[in-house]
């Protein structure tokens, strides 16, 4: 079973690469884009048949680990079948 | 009176541990060794050093892998214990990341790696490393970092102020604190903090490169003498 966990700075916390992705952008023309936040994504393959218990682990050691609480927020999700290794 | 103990943990990647070890042993004589990060004996030390450098990689945060080091289970209950533990640069980073002391490193603001000379204040006389200086007094050290932006909720900042924690500014050489100052964007221009007792202390700038005559710059010897200071104080 495939989880992936997605981590962002938290809403208000100044992320220099996404403004300076965004100010890249506007440079390139790219005038839609208004804001540019830059994360991770990391991808996880769980020894599991269970979603629950795959997400409850993804959590937790996404909140141990792979986030920082003190600036960052993280999102949890299955990934759909079939998606390509 | 027996030299002062130290011990400086070295992690993989780790670059600044052999500069601590040979700064503390030339300014206070200590009797200095490196103890790995796989290693849960620290060897009875008076101060443990985590030093500069980019511990695994620096992977996924600064710091974030270190703190899960055998080492750092000891360090945690030595400074528990009110052992003086002393985090340069990516030392402090593993501070953070281990919950020793408050708040988070982000990407420097200018996102550039940044090495020069900066002045920092002294906010504080609390902790070991700055007991014999003066506050308001201005060193001119180091640094070397990409990620030194020290930072922390409002909640948190606010309760560290009232609390004693701040205990290096960046500043001009005049010591006031402007914008042009800070480095790195750090919230207030925070650039060292130590944690509600004050016997564990982070700073981003590196005492041990300016701490002999031949180094042309001996600021970074206060704070250890400093130490050695607080150490005879607490032995008698």
């Amino acid at each position: 079973m495939t989880v992936f966990v997605r981590v962002f700075l938290k809403e208000g916390v100044l992320d220099p690469q996404g403004k300076a992705i965004n100010d890249a952008l506007h440079r390139l023309g790219y005038g839609l884009v208004s804001d540019v936040r830059a994360g991770k994504i990391f991808r996880l393959e769980m020894e599991t048949a269970d979603p629950d218990a795959a997400l409850a682990s993804a959590r937790k050691l996404a909140d141990q680990l792979l986030a920082n609480p003190v600036i960052e927020d993280f999102s949890v999700e299955l990934a759909p079948a079939g998606v390509p290794r | 009176m027996s030299a002062p103990r130290v011990t400086v943990v070295l992690f993989p990647g780790s670059n600044c541990d052999e500069d601590a070890r040979v700064a503390v042993r030339n300014t206070i004589g200590a009797d200095a060794r490196l103890v790995r990060h796989d290693e849960r004996d620290l060897e009875n030390p008076d101060l443990v050093i985590l030093p500069g450098g980019f511990s695994y990689g620096d992977y996924l945060r600064s710091g974030a892998m270190a703190r899960f080091s055998p080492a750092m289970d000891s360090v945690a209950e030595f400074a528990g214990r009110g052992g003086a533990v002393l985090g340069i640069c990516n030392g402090f980073q593993i501070l953070c990341e281990a919950g020793l002391l408050p708040g988070a490193m982000l990407r420097n603001s200018g996102l550039r790696f940044v090495c020069k000379d900066v002045f920092l204040r002294i906010e504080t006389k609390r902790t070991p490393f700055t007991l014999v200086l003066s506050k308001g007094e201005v060193l001119r050290i180091p640094i070397a970092h990409g990620d030194g932006n020290w930072t922390a909720d409002a909640e948190t900042f606010r309760g560290m102020v009232e609390r004693d924690q701040i205990v290096f500014r960046y500043v001009t050489a005049a010591g006031d604190e402007t914008d042009e100052a800070n480095p790195n964007g750090s919230l207030a221009n925070v650039a060292g903090i130590c944690n509600l007792a004050g016997n564990v202390v982070g700073l981003m700038p590196h005492p041990e490169r300016c701490s002999e005559e031949v180094l042309g710059n001996t600021d970074g010897a206060k704070l250890f003498r400093s130490f050695a200071t607080a150490l005879l104080a607490h032995r008698s």
